[in-house]
């Protein structure tokens, strides 16, 4: 039996722990340093399954393989794992001669790459499909196979199919130390206690450089990349039929036009550098610049007052800008790092790549277990029920028959089925973000104003716990500082 | 010495700006339109009076708190010291509303009077 | 069965017209989508409520209980917990599809009042920008937690916003022995009425911050501290002007927005001023049987006003199960000059008719004009913050029109 520590619960760290919980030789624990799974990297982004037509195979050979692969194997674990998805494709609009002249490169690369179905479209076949855009587009490159999917969703489906396959998951346990002996690894420090492992799996997202560090490999370092977003009300529109992009440039693939999982006009990301790993605010400047590129291919943006928020992500980026992905000179340590775009896309073929790592480079040989799980059932949603499910979910448990959030029709049974998973994978915190992402509660027009507090009631009760403790995201994000005489006892005291 | 108070009326939907000095017992109002603002700004000055509205905690209801008002109007530079004798408070449901909760609250003469009911859980 | 009316909405619009209408003998059944009456009146524990309706000075709670009783003692059918999902109209019939924890319903009435109140508009309806991180409420969720829940969101605040929730919020927070660092007001002017400014802030050393906006909100998990700027004539911010305040708690109360998707749904024809439906004096939308009171149509300033609305909805739904109900969308009223908006927006011209209005600053010495009529009314000063009414009378409407013009000079 190999003892597996994979830290980071994100799409990587879940996807290679499901992957690995296939086999019986591995007991696999995965170290996370916040509340819940997928709150890095993860959380915000473009939530895209790209085609792989974008990444230059002679500059970036991890990724070019990867991408096209994570996309064929995503259609697969969306099934498998119930994880909300849509398969609508994706448009490259070109606006000149010179940018007709990038997608015929993009074509050449996808082809290069192993993306089927691409090619090159008319501007009359164009403004048939999109009729919104922007009228002095030229013409566009057409990828079918790219996709969208709710990424925290994603993690969470992958969590619990891991679980429930054997995988362990500690939570607001950051890794402070890594203990190394004759050139092998031998387990982590964590904030309350040590635990021993075989094989280290670094796939810590904006920390891995610090991470791999601890092993004492520092060949690299990541700088995050901030993007921003803007998301409007589902009523708001016109809406995309397909993922837009403009031609892309080095950095990025610039700001995209879509039509999220849940239906909402979404507009982002732009690209920019900072120091700071934990700076996910939203900037003026960003925000203005994403709104005015996008305005450049989708030029009838909604009304200001149609925007419910405003987001930003990091990229962890690294100087090749390319995935590592190997087994390092230290035995048992693997790096999985530097996995920016289009690391969501790439995450299934990445937990391939790692197995095989383990097989071929720490010569371990992986015995399959005969009863391993793949499938999971994805929580109930009020919203996707027939007024015949609901009528039977109500007689099984009246907390169907509670609308919590009125925006989404999110209902009380929604949410307790919700927390019942969130215990199950080992959170201890709870949070509204938990939630949220799960239900879809507090995302719709009003922004949660009338559903936090009944959510935090729920989740006081359902943890036993007094409602102030309550976060909205995780340790640290507590909804109140105490009764609310507190302060005035405080006075006295 | 004379002591300078100003004032945004509150009496009718005007809202005069009043300044109003005190020299001694002798008060000079400058800026109010009418006699009821001007007699709105004497009482400001010399017994300003506040009805209070807080929440107290309550032991075992189907809601933790219950809300509650004096049921006349108190002394304003006495609110804080009732606020803290109130943060101490906690009464058992059920709670009625109208219940005299704490009566003559701080030899103020005012009760202290829930505002609403909150039921045993 | 068939109801005569069914009142979505259980605030102070709806308990009025279910009461009303009950008194009228019809056959209502009230729908709402929490688990106690009194929509965000028991929150409301302040007093200043229901000086016209009970003749009294009561607080937010005691105003709902007298309601409810009222109901209870009427015997008027009522559903908690029940959310609408669907409002179906199939000429002069409607089916109001509703959840709670007693199944899924659809009932059929033959009109309803849509009573549903409003939202609060929250941070990133009004822009601003940072990190999104605990400690950030809208106005409504903090007297949630504090005054229904019993607890206490955060030690020191900053208050968005100077409207007469914000200005009460201010001093909920003092009393409880928070430090209320300043209430940000946009506008040259305070957004509440004079005795809020007196009584919340001024009691409390509050501090108002006018032309000044709250461009940014940052911290790590929980509040740090807010920048502000302060704003020229256009609302545009002063560059070199911002400032950094420390706090740890960020209350927005910029405003409420009717709840009208419903109505949106059925393709009821909207006032963008309002932001609620257009109505005729018998508040009827443009879809005959369908009525709406209290916030949904208007953001009052009174319950007073809002409990009229959910009795002359209740009256007009009396007269329209009866068929007597005289169409009455015939003449267009419009807003003009330093007016935002008036209601109703359609009269017939055969009656009397109150309009609410509310001008877009404040003005002393006020001209109200109706245009095509040429009568004029002087008021010493208006603002935004009081809600006006004044009397259209019948005898001055010349007959032929179809469209009369109120304007504030």
């Amino acid at each position: 039996m190999y003892k597996v520590i994979i830290i980071g619960a994100g799409i990587s760290g879940m996807s290679i722990a499901r992957e690995l919980s296939k086999y019986e030789n591995l007991k696999i624990i995965v170290v996370e340093r916040k509340s819940d799974v997928g709150w890095g990297v993860s959380k915000a982004n473009t939530a895209l399954i790209h085609g792989g037509y974008d990444d230059d195979p002679d500059l970036y050979p991890v990724r070019a393989k990867l991408c096209a692969r994570g996309n064929d194997i995503w259609r697969k674990w969306v099934k498998e794992l119930q994880i909300p998805s849509v398969w609508n494709g994706a448009l490259v609009i070109a606006k000149n001669d010179e940018e007709m002249k990038e997608l015929e490169i993009l074509l050449k690369r996808g082809e290069r790459n192993g993306v089927n179905g691409m090619r090159i479209i008319s501007k009359e076949e164009l403004l048939k499909m999109e009729p919104n855009l922007s009228p002095d587009s030229q013409g566009a490159l057409w990828i079918p196979s790219v996709g969208q999917i709710a990424p925290i969703p994603a993690v969470v489906a992958l969590a619990e199919n891991a679980v429930d396959n054997g995988v362990k998951i500690i939570f607001d346990s950051p890794v402070e130390k890594i203990k190394v002996k004759d050139g092998k690894v031998k387990g982590v420090r964590v904030s309350n206690g040590f635990i021993e492992g075989d094989i280290i799996i670094n796939a810590a997202g904006l920390y891995a450089d610090e991470i791999s560090k601890m092993a004492g490999l520092d060949y690299f370092t990541i700088h995050p990349r901030k993007g921003e977003y803007w998301l409007f009300d589902d009523t708001a529109g016109p809406k995309p039929k397909h993922v837009l992009f403009p031609a892309p440039t080095k950095k990025t693939k610039g700001v995209v036009v879509t039509t999220e999982v849940s239906g909402h006009l979404m507009i982002g990301p732009n690209a920019k550098d900072q120091d700071d790993k934990e700076d996910l605010a939203n900037t003026k400047e960003g925000l203005e610049e994403v709104w005015n590129k996008a305005k450049l291919i989708w030029p009838k943006l909604p009304p200001r007052s149609k925007v419910i928020r405003t987001f930003a992500g990091l990229r962890p980026e690294t100087k090749k800008a390319d995935f590592i992905i190997k087994a390092e000179e230290v035995y048992g340590f693997i790096n999985v790092a530097g996995i920016r775009s289009p690391g969501l896309t790439a995450a299934p073929a990445i937990a391939m790549e790692v197995k095989e790592i383990i097989e071929r480079d720490l010569g371990i040989k992986l015995k399959k277990k005969n009863k391993w799980k793949p499938y999971r059932k994805e929580i109930t949603h009020f919203f996707m029920l027939s007024p015949q499910q609901i009528r039977e979910k109500i007689r099984e448990n009246n907390a169907y028959g509670k609308i919590v959030c009125k925006c989404n029709k999110v209902s009380e049974g929604d949410i307790l089925e919700a927390i019942e998973r969130m215990k199950k994978i080992g959170i201890k915190v709870p949070s509204i973000d938990s939630i949220k992402f799960r239900t879809k509660a507090t995302t719709g027009t009003c922004q949660g104003s009338f559903c936090r507090v009944k959510i935090a009631v729920i989740l006081a009760r359902e943890y036993n716990i007094p409602l102030w403790k309550v976060t909205l995201k995780g340790r640290g994000s507590e909804i109140g500082v105490g009764d609310v005489k507190s302060l005035l006892r405080e006075v006295e005291a | 010495m004379s002591k300078i108070y100003r004032f945004t009326c509150i009496v009718c939907p005007l809202g005069c700006y009043v300044e109003a000095e005190l020299e001694g017992e002798n008060l000079k109002i400058q800026g109010c339109k009418c006699p009821r603002g001007e007699e709105w700004v004497r009482s400001e000055i010399f017994e300003p009076k506040r009805v209070l509205m807080s929440v107290i905690k309550v032991k075992n209801g189907v809601y933790p708190v219950v809300s509650v008002k004096t049921d006349r109007p108190v002394p304003k530079d006495r609110i804080s010291q009732i606020m803290r004798f109130l943060s101490n408070l906690e009464i058992s449901a059920p709670v009625k509303i109208g219940q005299v909760i704490v009566e003559n609250v701080l030899d103020t003469g005012a009760n202290i009077v829930a505002t609403k009911d909150v039921e045993k859980k | 069965m068939i109801y005569d009316t069914v009142v979505i909405g259980g605030g102070p619009a709806g308990l009025a017209a279910s009461i009303k209408a009950r008194e009228e003998g019809l056959n209502v059944l009230l729908l709402d989508e929490k688990d106690y009456l009194g929509g965000i009146l028991p929150q409301c524990i302040h007093p200043g409520f229901g000086l016209h309706y009970f003749k009294e000075d009561l607080t937010g709670p005691e105003f709902a209980h007298r309601l409810i009783e009222k109901l209870e003692d009427m015997g008027v059918e009522k559903r908690l917990t029940a959310t609408v999902l669907d409002i179906t109209v199939e000429g002069d019939k409607k089916k109001v599809k509703y959840v709670s924890p007693e199944g899924l319903e659809s009932v059929a009435t033959k009109s309803i009042i849509y009573a549903s109140g409003a939202r609060e508009r929250h941070r990133f309806e009004l822009g601003i920008v940072g990190d999104r991180v605990a400690g950030i409420f809208t106005a409504g969720e903090a007297q949630t937690l504090m005054d229904i829940y019993g607890v206490m969101p955060g030690k020191e605040v900053v208050i968005v916003g100077s409207g007469d929730v914000g200005l009460i919020m201010a001093r909920r927070f003092a009393l409880e022995g928070a430090r209320v660092k300043a209430v940000v007001e946009l506008m040259p002017y305070p957004g509440g009425l004079a005795r809020n400014i007196v009584q919340c802030l001024q009691d409390f050393s509050i501090p108002l911050y006018l032309s000044h906006r709250v461009l940014e909100i940052r911290g790590r998990k929980r509040v740090e501290g807010v920048k502000i700027a302060k704003v020229d004539d256009n609302l545009e911010s002063l560059p070199g002007t911002e400032f950094d305040m420390p706090c740890d708690t960020v209350i927005i109360s910029a405003g409420l927005i009717p709840r009208i998707k419903l109505l949106k749904k059925l393709g009821v024809e909207m006032d963008a001023n309002t932001g609620g439906p257009m109505v005729d004096e018998n508040l009827e939308t443009s879809i005959s049987g369908i009525f709406v009171a209290g916030n949904a149509l208007l953001i009052n300033d009174l319950v007073d006003y809002v409990v009229e609305q959910g009795e002359i909805a209740a009256l007009s739904a009396k007269k329209y199960v009866e068929g007597s109900l005289q169409p009455s969308r015939r003449i267009r009223i419009r807003a003009e000059g330093n007016l935002r908006f008036v209601v109703p927006q359609y009269v017939s011209g055969k009656r009397d008719v109150i309009l609410y209005g509310r001008v877009k600053k404040p003005q002393e010495g006020a001209i109200f004009k109706f245009r095509e009529i040429g009568e004029e009314r002087r008021y010493p000063v208006v603002k935004p913050s009081e809600m006006f009414k004044i009397k259209l009378r019948v005898e001055r409407i010349p007959s032929n029109i179809r469209e009369l013009t109120l304007e504030v000079k």
